[in-house]
């Protein structure tokens, strides 16, 4: 997304979602519910792997701690969905700024080994203290009650497709700010790093409270996700927290574009949707989906965007952002 | 009491000695080709399903079935070496773990397509298929037999590389490339081998384990692989000697954990590498680079 056309290409997508929202079944707003979730984990897990060029593992305990302290505070305390979404978000990101604390520190295999191994950390706790999370099972019969202003009106948020207007406008005030954070010297500095450390560390940039930074935005994004999974699904699942579900944002990414802002977003689309139409037609959808990858890895490493912008005769910088700059 | 921590550590050595077998393979290919190879778990299961299917369609014995099975993972290594991996070296590490993530996927649905999606019982060991009384309590031969193999493998890699042609070029190589090539190493087709030996290493690892494990699983890569990091980042990634080490202490660690903390097991063994990755990044063992 670059200038005017992007803003435009990102309020047409809107459009799009609100028209999803206002005529489509319970099938495809459920879907969409999906698609915007996962949408919102990749872009800020792409504040942290697009602009700093840091590969973490440990993304899905943060999103994991989102949902569960969503879970915990609708199942003994307050319903308040609002509130609900704040404590997850400051929760995730309390854990990244712990976490991210630690890992920091290093940077290549160690940063993803380290953020592995505390990721793994996370889900072992939540797999064994049964009595808090519900171990295997996870946690279930969230409610999810009306928005209240003070008592004077309610906005109800019962059927999905209720609940998929909330999540829009989220997804709106997601893009708007990471948009905005992208722009601003902090998102600047930030992939100054990712393209020579060694020079911001000159420029008398402290890199480490940079990348921590990075590390607990895009953390806050992840936990911001995994609350209001937790909300649609009314439950949570350890296997939120598992390592493996780190490694779905960064497909994503990679699918979309990794240089590219809106990369994330066009990548979420389009691996839900062909996952949806693979699983119509056969059982082994991970089986195309790494062959999908490879082609991707070997030969499109801009991903979609990366080739919409060869195409259209775009700035071919914008897409493959320094990560070609071997080849 | 005694008895009891003289089992638990049997266990625990053995248990040690089974991923010592997937994380060797893991370990030479790091140390040599410096990739991260998130699909041996996947060949390690390759190599557990394909000596399955040698032992029940060709009615041959096990030790059969341990010598062709890894032969065909071998020959999938060659593949994933020579036309994928190889044009990926010089790109960041993200591509490239994700390049092997992407096989561990491919792999994954090819098994299920295969071999179904649900366990199969492992074949038995002929000779090995019994226990033995110590101290009071049973114990599998089988265990036995993997806690012997373990060191067999470590010997004959440590003989391979400080004792053989092969492998000073292969320590020169993962040394200096650059000056390697120099001096007239073919790089290029040195990496191929060293990824198909540990392709093979791994795929032995996996023949080797299933009547241990007692079941084959299709996702059975997926649980090792992330074992298999542990152990050889907590002995020092590309070092061998760490590799074998730290699976012995991940062992020991693992099954002190199960018998007095059973609920934090698993949390012992990542606090241990987030630890080692901490204080002395290049492993317990690992030499600073």
């Amino acid at each position: 997304m670059r200038g005017r056309w992007g803003v435009i290409a990102f309020l047409a997508w809107l459009a799009i979602l609100l028209a999803v929202g206002l005529f489509a079944g319970r099938f495809y707003i459920y879907i969409t519910t999906r698609i915007i979730l996962l949408s919102i984990f990749a872009m800020g897990y792409n504040v942290l792997f697009g602009r700093t060029g840091l590969l973490s593992f440990g993304h899905a305990s943060f999103y994991a701690m989102g949902a569960y302290a969503l879970a915990l505070l609708n199942l003994h305390a307050i319903q308040s969905p609002l509130l609900g979404l704040l404590v997850g978000v400051l929760s995730a990101a309390l854990l990244a700024l712990i976490i991210g604390f630690f890992c920091v520190r290093h940077t290549e295999i160690y940063f993803a080994m380290l953020t592995l191994a505390f990721g793994m950390m996370v889900f072992s706790l939540i797999w064994n203290i049964r009595s808090v999370t519900g171990g295997d099972d996870g946690l279930y019969g969230i409610m999810r009650e009306p928005i209240s202003f003070f008592g004077l009106f309610e906005i109800p948020l019962g059927t999905d497709r209720q609940f998929y207007f909330l999540v829009l406008v989220v997804f709106a005030a997601s893009v708007w700010f990471l948009r905005r954070l992208a722009r601003s010297p902090f998102g600047l500095i930030l992939s100054g790093i990712r393209e020579n450390d060694q020079r911001m560390e000159f420029a008398a940039v402290n890199i480490k409270n940079y990348r921590l930074a990075a590390f607990v935005i895009s953390g806050a994004f992840a936990g911001l996700a995994g609350s209001l999974e937790a909300l649609l699904e009314s439950a949570t699942s350890p296997f939120m927290a598992h390592w493996s579900h780190s490694a779905e944002p960064i497909l994503v990414t990679l699918i979309g574009g990794v240089g590219s802002f809106a990369g994330p977003l066009v990548g979420s689309v389009i691996f839900l949707a062909l996952r949806e139409i693979i699983e119509r037609f056969t059982e082994n959808w991970m089986l195309w989906f790494g062959v999908i990858l490879l082609i991707i890895i070997i030969g499109f490493r801009g991903g979609v965007m990366g080739v919409f912008s060869t195409l259209t005769g775009g700035d071919a910088r914008t897409s493959a952002q320094g990560h070609d700059d071997h080849v | 009491m005694l008895e009891s921590i003289v089992h638990v550590c049997l266990a625990g050595l053995s248990a040690g000695m089974f991923i010592w077998l997937v994380a060797s393979g893991l370990t030479l290919i790091f140390g040599v080709l410096g990739v991260l190879n998130f699909a041996h778990g996947s060949l390690y299961m390759l190599g557990a399903y394909l000596c399955y299917t040698m032992l029940s369609f060709m009615g041959g014995n096990f030790w059969l079935g341990v010598l062709i099975g890894p032969l065909v993972v071998c020959a999938v290594g060659f593949i994933i070496e020579r036309y994928f991996i190889r044009f990926v070296y010089h790109l960041e590490l993200p591509y490239q773990l994700l390049l092997t993530f992407a096989f561990v996927l491919i792999f994954d649905d090819v098994v299920k397509m295969v071999w179904g999606s649900g366990s199969i019982g492992s074949p038995s060991v002929p000779g090995l298929a019994y226990s033995v009384d110590i101290l009071g309590r049973l114990f599998p031969v089988y265990n036995i037999f993997i806690m012997v193999v373990g060191p067999l493998i470590a010997l004959g890699l440590w003989l391979m590389l400080e004792r053989t042609w092969w492998g000073r070029i292969i320590r020169a190589a993962s040394s200096d490339r650059e000056m390697a090539s120099a001096i007239g190493v073919r790089v290029r087709n040195l990496y191929t081998w060293v990824f198909v030996f540990g392709a093979w290493l791994g795929a032995m690892g996996g023949a080797l384990a299933a009547p241990y494990v007692g079941l084959l699983t299709p996702g059975m890569g997926e649980s090792i692989i992330i074992d298999a990091f542990v152990v050889a980042v907590i002995g020092g990634l590309g070092s061998l000697k760490g590799a074998f080490l730290g699976a012995l202490i991940i062992g020991l660690l693992t099954a002190f954990g199960t018998r007095f903390i059973p609920a934090f097991d698993m949390f012992l063994t990542f606090i241990l590498m987030a630890a080692v990755l901490l204080w002395r990044p290049q492993g317990l063992f690992g030499e600073a680079k």
